[in-house]
């Protein structure tokens, strides 16, 4: 039922937004060339998809998008371990972590271009320093965050060492660890895109970028709708989900 | 190794199952200072003795209990227990901790067979035992609850059938029952006691109720505060079962609870004089 009324909320919201959209353009306040239809949009959206470029460039994008997100979390999780068990490191290496993070991940695309060329590797280099590093804070905060009692009472209990890890610091630090691995999602899906759009490699920020060579607004905002709804769906499958059972198990729920 | 240990124990004569020597524990406070929560505490706890410890709160009850449980090492002096020094926790004794410390991702049955998941229990038998233990403390109804779906009490019943499953030699219990309505109180010492008989355990129990310490205790002991030392030690020979309304519980609860007062005074003026000048 619940769920019902938020669907219809939903659908409301978005026709809504459509009809101010198709207002506008009655409006004839621009050219359609700088204002695009919704019908254009959708039009070029039935295309794209038709003649497979839009599939395609989805395809390599999400395939970046995996191989270089699941390089982040490894080295990212790995590096927060670091960070978390040693105090000497948190001092001398994670300030500079942080520090390097607040960098826009754009500007890794020079020396990843010197180092490995005009090459995949280089575009891989891009995404996973835009959401390692930020992986790797959530991980260690979490891990440093962990309540003493928990520790203490799994070593009271008689887990020691990995298992006191496993067991106990792990599942404790989760929900940190979850934002976090939502937030080096983010930051991984937006380096992708500008390092996309900066050098030619099939990919949906190059199609954007094609869209712009052509000239055809309605191509870039029909790509643009295809990246926002990537987005959407990521968020609403996959981290949504996961916030959702991890609140109701553990009571932090405010409403969800 | 075993030669060697064998020569240190003739030096400690082990007809006592927890012996604290000397013990002192020492916090850094505020100003560069030293905070003494333990100054020089002498004790020793027969084997399957009950032995309860009052005091007002920051007096270093809890601080004690984590010295024993091996969770935290003394400033100076050396803990014993069985005639082995303690340098680490241990699934001998086991300290239901005052913070409960619950594992809010585990359900109160996940909860309780963490410990025994530890010493490696296979699965059918934990779930056995954890049945059994939530069942002595009438929670068998709520086994698939998430802590955060129970009531202060409940979670207090959840943590002492977590410690009980472990069937420790030694049950360290740090005001265990501080949030339970008073009828099921009086429920869970009349279980408590009688695990403790059918298991000869060895428990100290922490408690800043004069009536429920004289109630359940072999011995009293009444701390003092700042520094923590045992300030007396009283026998409560009344015999058992007991009742915590028994007029004789209540007479010689009214005895300990003299030598408490004039701590609890000390320990509020400090408290006191901390919020008007901190
Ligand atoms: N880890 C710690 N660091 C600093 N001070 C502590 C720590 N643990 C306890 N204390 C201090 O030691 C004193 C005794 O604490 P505690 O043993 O918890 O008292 P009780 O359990 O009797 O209420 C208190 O003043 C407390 O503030
Ligand atoms: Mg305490």
């Amino acid at each position: 039922m619940n769920n019902l009324r938020k669907i219809a909320r939903q659908v409301g919201f978005y026709a809504f937004v459509l009809a101010l959209w198709q207002s506008l353009v009655l409006l004839k306040l621009w050219p359609p060339y700088v204002f695009p239809t919704p019908a254009s949009v959708f039009e070029a959206l039935r295309i794209g998809f038709s003649d497979h470029t839009f599939w395609i460039g989805i395809g390599v994008s999400l395939k970046r998008m995996l191989v270089g997100y699941a390089l982040s979390v490894i080295l990212g999780g790995a590096l927060g371990l670091l960070l978390a068990h040693s105090d000497f490191l948190e001092e001398t290496l994670g300030r500079l972590v942080v520090s390097v993070q607040s960098m826009p991940s754009i500007c890794w695309l020079p020396l990843a271009i010197l180092w490995f060329g005009l090459s995949e590797k280089a575009i891989l280099f891009v995404v996973v320093m835009g959401s390692l590093l930020s992986i790797s804070i959530n991980v260690e905060a979490g891990l440093r965050n962990v309540p003493r009692i928990y520790a203490m009472a799994g070593r009271n209990l008689g887990a020691s060492g990995a298992r006191l890890f496993l067991y106990v610091l792990l599942p404790a630090s989760l929900p940190h660890l979850v934002s976090g691995l939502k937030q080096g999602w983010a930051f991984a899906w937006r380096s992708l895109l500008a390092g996309e759009m900066i050098f030619v490699s099939l990919g949906l920020g190059q199609l954007l970028m094609m869209g712009r060579d052509l000239n055809d607004i309605s191509q870039v905002v029909a790509v643009m709708v295809v990246i926002i709804l990537i987005g959407f769906a990521v968020d609403g499958l996959v981290f949504r989900v996961v916030e959702r059972n991890l609140r109701r198990k553990w009571g932090l729920s405010s409403a969800a | 190794m075993a030669a060697l240990m064998e020569a240190q124990l003739p030096l400690r004569a082990v007809n006592n199952k927890i012996r604290v020597d000397g013990v002192s524990r020492h916090f850094p406070s505020g100003h560069g200072g030293q905070l003494a929560a333990l100054e020089n505490i002498n004790l020793e706890v027969l084997p399957g003795e009950f032995l309860c410890i009052v005091g007002p709160s920051g007096c270093g009850k809890s601080t004690l209990l984590h010295l024993i449980a091996g969770l935290d090492r003394p400033s100076t002096g050396e803990i014993w227990i069985d005639g082995r020094k303690v340098l680490e926790p241990g699934p001998d004794r086991i300290l239901l901790f005052q913070e409960l410390g619950l594992f809010p991702w585990l359900t109160a049955r996940e909860n309780v067979e963490f410990g025994l998941r530890q010493k490696g229990v296979n699965t059918k038998e934990r779930r056995e035992q954890a049945g059994y233990y939530l069942d002595l403390v009438h929670l068998s109804q709520f086994e698939e609850h998430h802590p955060h779906q129970l009531s202060g009490g409940m979670k207090q019943r959840v943590a002492l059938a977590r410690a009980l499953a472990m069937q420790p030699d030694v049950l360290l219990m740090d005001e265990p029952f501080a949030a339970l309505d008073a009828q099921t109180r009086d429920l869970l010492h009349d279980e408590l006691e009688r695990v403790w008989r059918e298991t000869g355990q060895t428990i100290i129990f922490v408690t800043h109720n004069v009536r429920e310490a004289v109630r359940l205790g072999d011995r009293v002991l009444v701390l003092s505060y700042r520094p923590g030392r045992i300030k007396t030690k009283f026998s409560i020979s009344l015999a058992r079962p007991r009742h915590i309304e028994d007029p004789e519980v209540a007479s010689m609860s009214k005895k300990v609870l003299g030598h408490l007062r004039e701590e609890i005074d000390k320990s509020v003026r400090a408290e006191f004089h901390h919020e008007q000048f901190a």
